[in-house]
């Protein structure tokens, strides 16, 4: 059920947080004008390196500090598919079954989502009344795509931004080489992968590369720039709340 | 190696937390290998007997096998004869010794010189009958016996099979079926043939007639 | 074999660097992810096919002795003998003894991961027994003294030139003295020199794709034929297949048989799929006199009820190799073992042990997609993410993956320092960026920026901007 001015815990993700604060208040000013009410409660980070390093003991304490900030909330609505996907996917696996924090665990998977699905599989938004005049292309992130289900969503409010042309690159589905630690514990295989999606992006022709989560595009934008191309790095929360005014992903402050 | 066997089984018991099965359980799977249930068979081998016959002819052609049709048998071995002499292939054939086929007029092809037996090197043409054939995916099943042997559907560079139009089943389950119905127990081998033998092994580049047959050429025969 | 798995790292970087094998690797993407993406579109039901395919597999290991000890008893009863092997120096013995029991010289092979798994060739040749492989792949790595790359394509590493040079190297006394490069001319090549081997071998060892628990059956399914002719013409063939491959009947056989080709090659059904059941009948023509199915464990009964056992569906269809972007980038030889890509990433701690296969289950960037493709649904990243689990258990992380995981974990569980902390690094890294909005050299993240740019942050965290937005609007 949607109240009329559902509340949602905005989970900003730590990446964002950190590197991205634009992407943030993107997310807060779509929910919003979508009539949420929005809060940003404490916190650090979803325990997902953790969880993907063995060390569950770490990634449950994590999870029982998220579930304590946000279960309060109608909604959890992150700006990334990973974070998201570690909340509702793997959260309550790191309880024992029937366990208080299980069920609590369940609870916040079920009102947990990525920006652009709940933008609008659950409040139905069809309309972004925003422009954007470019060329862009839309990288797939894997934990949104096969976790999450999130594929046409950005896709179609994209479809509504005016001045926008989408162009489909080659493999969007396939993995950027970021991978969390990944990248940092296998550049070289990391450095290939991100190679590869370069390439794709490239044969678009594209000005602009969007996806929905941050740590895909730190890995693509500091791969094109360490090779001099000049295409555009944005969260696509940038574009759907027209927040584009202030520099791209890894660009000069004041343009280049 | 009982000691092993016990071992083994020991090991997988004591992960599934229980002995030997028993009682009602048992007895279920015992039923379910009596009465093998079948899973979700594709809607598309499931039409009507003509729509069958076309399929299997449409999925054997995409696996790269040939195919004839005759509306009598009787007209099967001028046929056979006339596939030979188009692809300019050999005239010497070894046969499956089956009475079904060794009735037919191959008197009527004399330059045909026709051997009765199991295949040997050298041989160049093979001539078997299919037991069944499986409309979802083109595919021949052929089975041993004293009537066919095996290695005719392997030696030989070409490889000619009949296949009445009645035989032609939708699923891999009616296939089943139908051999389960000839009341025999399984045969020593039976081969599903789904085209001419292939490799893709030297850079992924397919080749025809790795080991086995060059050619696979399935006459169909549809009498009205 | 000897494992370099522990070299995964090094062999991972000597494979990027090979321009042959990139070369080679490219092929998979033509070869199998685009045909198998036809072949499921070609087939509604694929979908609900996994589903009932993932099942079916689950049902059968949690009944895996039932089967197996129905399945031995059908053997039997069709006339075949079947063989337990705990691990592979038993099946080693297992398969010599059959073949001095025959006084075999030459023994003919169809593809087979067990017999890689187990080392066959090795031990028969020791024993002074000539094993010939001949799928085309199998025998091209066999006279280059390799290892198969790949479970299905094992050749798929190597180019034309250098297959050419092994038949040139080899072919010498079957009378081929000219050197060809065409595929079309190799194959041909091999075609007569292998004929030779079928005809003259005394043994046939086959793998088992399954094994059929209603029949007794053994079941192959190749391309080429040269499984068949392996085990249609000597007089004794053995069946290798480990324990996890029994199915009840044939019903489930060609439930199996839908996911299988599709997810492999993308053919609609591979040439050949066979069914041995016992050995040739009193009035049958041809067909070995014994049949012998040697039932291997080697570590995996122990895989069942434990966290593992879900890798135990796996019907070997290579699909997870074909989809992963690590696989794909070095091929099969730097995982170092027999099984590679997503699946060996599971398998082989299990069969050689983590502390020699740790680097496997952490060379993925939980891409998923190799669960997506997979024909019976094994959660391959899960999988994985349990071995790192027991590697941590254990203090096999690397310490420098620990040391730093245990820093951000102290900042992490503690909201306000994580915060002061965060504020601080958007700070300098905004400081040391200059103004440019990226970062070129980095000491503590070489392994980011030697090859990217890091993109710097604008210097104030979200949390401090919320918050003093927070205090202008109460």
């Amino acid at each position: 059920m949607i109240t009329a001015q559902p509340k949602i815990g905005l989970f900003v993700t730590c990446l964002v947080d950190l590197f991205r604060p634009t992407v943030g208040f993107s997310a807060l000013k779509l929910l919003e004008e979508a009539g949420c009410t929005v809060e940003v409660p404490v916190q650090t980070c979803c325990g997902q390196p953790a969880y993907n390093t063995g060390d569950r003991a770490t990634a449950r304490t994590l999870a029982q500090q998220v579930i304590t900030a946000f279960e309060s909330f109608d909604y959890v609505v992150a700006p990334s598919g990973s974070c998201a996907g570690m909340i509702k996917c793997h959260y309550p696996s790191l309880f024992e079954i029937n366990s208080g924090w299980r069920v609590r665990a369940e609870q916040l998977s079920t009102k947990t989502f990525e920006l652009t699905s709940f933008l609008t599989d659950v409040l139905g938004l069809e309309q972004a009344n925003v422009d954007y005049a470019g060329t862009v292309t839309y990288h797939d992130s894997c934990s949104g795509l096969r976790e999450l289900g999130v594929k046409t969503q950005p896709r179609r409010l994209l479809g509504t931004v005016a001045g926008l042309e989408l162009r489909e690159m080659e493999e969007s589905e396939v993995c950027c080489g970021f991978g969390g630690t990944f990248c940092v514990k296998y550049p070289e295989l990391s450095n290939r992968m991100v190679s590869d999606k370069v390439a794709h992006i490239l044969a678009t022709g594209a000005d602009t590369l969007l996806a929905g989560d941050l740590g895909c595009l730190l890995n693509i934008a500091g791969k094109l720039q360490r090779d001099g191309v000049a295409i555009k790095v944005r969260h696509v929360a940038e574009v759907l709340a027209g927040l584009t005014g202030v520099p791209a992903v890894g660009e000069a402050e004041g343009g280049e | 190696m009982n000691e092993a066997r016990e071992q083994v089984l020991a090991t997988i018991r004591r992960g599934l937390k229980r002995g030997p099965l028993e009682g009602t359980r048992r007895a279920e799977l015992e039923a379910r290998l009596a009465q093998p249930p079948r899973h979700l068979i594709p809607a598309r081998g499931q039409g009507s007997p003509s729509e069958r016959v076309a399929l299997f002819i449409k999925m054997a052609e995409y696996a790269l096998a040939t195919l004839d049709r005759v509306t009598d048998e009787q007209a099967i071995p001028a046929a056979v004869a006339a596939f030979l002499a188009r692809e300019n292939l050999p005239t010497e054939v070894v046969m499956a010794p089956d009475a079904a086929l060794a009735g037919l007029p191959w008197e009527s092809q004399p330059l045909l010189k026709i051997e009765r037996r199991a295949a040997q090197d050298g041989d160049k043409v093979s001539i078997t009958p299919a037991f069944a054939g499986i409309a979802e995916t083109g595919t021949l099943l052929l089975r041993s016996g004293q009537d066919g042997p095996t290695t005719l559907n392997f030696l030989p560079d070409t490889h000619i099979v009949l296949l009445p139009a009645g035989r032609i089943v939708g699923s891999y389950e009616d296939g089943w079926d139908l051999l389960r119905a000839a009341g025999e127990a399984m045969p020593r081998t039976v081969n599903y043939i789904t085209g001419p033998s292939r490799s893709g092994d030297i850079e992924q580049t397919m080749q025809l007639g790795a080991h086995g047959p060059l050619r696979l050429h399935i006459v169909v025969v549809a009498v009205n | 074999m000897q494992a370099t798995s522990l070299a995964f790292k090094r062999n991972a970087i000597a494979a990027l660097n090979n321009p042959v094998l990139q070369k080679a690797l490219n092929n998979i993407k033509i070869g199998f992810v685009r045909k198998r993406a036809a072949a499921v579109a070609k087939l509604p039901e694929f979908g609900l096919l996994r589903d009932a395919g993932r099942d079916l597999r689950n049902h059968v290991l949690d009944h895996l002795d039932f089967y197996l000890e129905r399945f031995e008893a059908q053997v039997i009863e069709s006339g075949g003998q079947v063989h337990w092997a705990r691990d592979a120096a038993e099946a080693n013995q297992i398969v010599l003894d059959i073949c001095r029991s025959v006084n075999a010289r030459l023994v003919t092979k169809g593809k087979s991961m067990v017999s890689e798994e187990i080392g066959l060739n090795d031990f028969l040749e020791a024993n002074g027994i000539r094993p010939v492989e001949t799928d085309l792949g199998e025998y091209i790595i066999q006279l280059r003294h390799e290892q198969p790359s790949h479970i299905i394509a094992p050749a798929v590493h190597l180019n034309r030139e250098q297959v050419a040079d092994a038949f040139q190297a080899h072919h010498a006394p079957y009378g081929f003295t000219e050197r060809h490069e065409e595929p079309r001319a190799l194959l041909d090549e091999a075609r007569q020199v292998l004929r030779q081997q079928f005809l003259q071998a005394d043994v046939g060892i086959t793998g088992a794709n399954f094994c059929v628990a209603e029949t007794g059956s053994t079941v192959i399914v190749t391309n080429e034929g040269n499984g068949d002719l392996t085990q249609t013409l000597p007089r004794v063939h053995i069946a290798l297949a480990s324990i996890e491959k029994v199915v009840p009947t044939l019903e489930d056989v060609s439930l199996l048989l839908r996911l299988l080709a599709r997810s492999a090659t993308g053919q609609e059904l591979s040439v050949y799929t066979t069914f041995s059941t016992g050995p040739r009948h009193p009035a049958d023509v041809d067909g070995p006199e014994q049949f012998h199915v040697v039932l291997l464990d080697n570590g995996r009964s122990s895989m069942i009820g434990g966290e593992f056992q879900d890798m135990l569906r796996c019907i070997r269809c290579a699909a997870c190799l074909n989809h992963c972007p690590v696989y794909s980038a070095i091929g099969g030889h730097a995982y170092g073992w027999v099984y590679p890509g997503p699946m060996g990433s599971v398998l082989t701690p299990q069969l050689i042990g983590i502390e020699v296969a740790g680097q496997l289950p952490n060379a993925s960037t939980f891409c998923g997609r190799c669960e997506e493709v997979c024909p019976v649904q094994i959660p391959l990243p899960k999988l994985m993410r349990h071995w790192r689990e027991r590697e941590f258990e254990r203090h096999l992380t690397p310490m420098p993956t620990r040391f730093g995981l245990g820093v951000w974990a102290f900042f992490a569980k503690r909201p306000k320092l994580y915060r002061r902390a965060a504020s601080f690094a958007a700070w300098a890294l905004r400081r040391l960026a200059g103004g440019a909005g990226r970062i070129k050299r980095l000491p503590l993240a070489k392994g980011w920026t030697a090859w990217r740019d890091l993109p710097a942050p604008p210097g104030r965290t979200f949390q401090q901007q919320w918050a003093a937005r927070r205090e202008q609007r109460p």
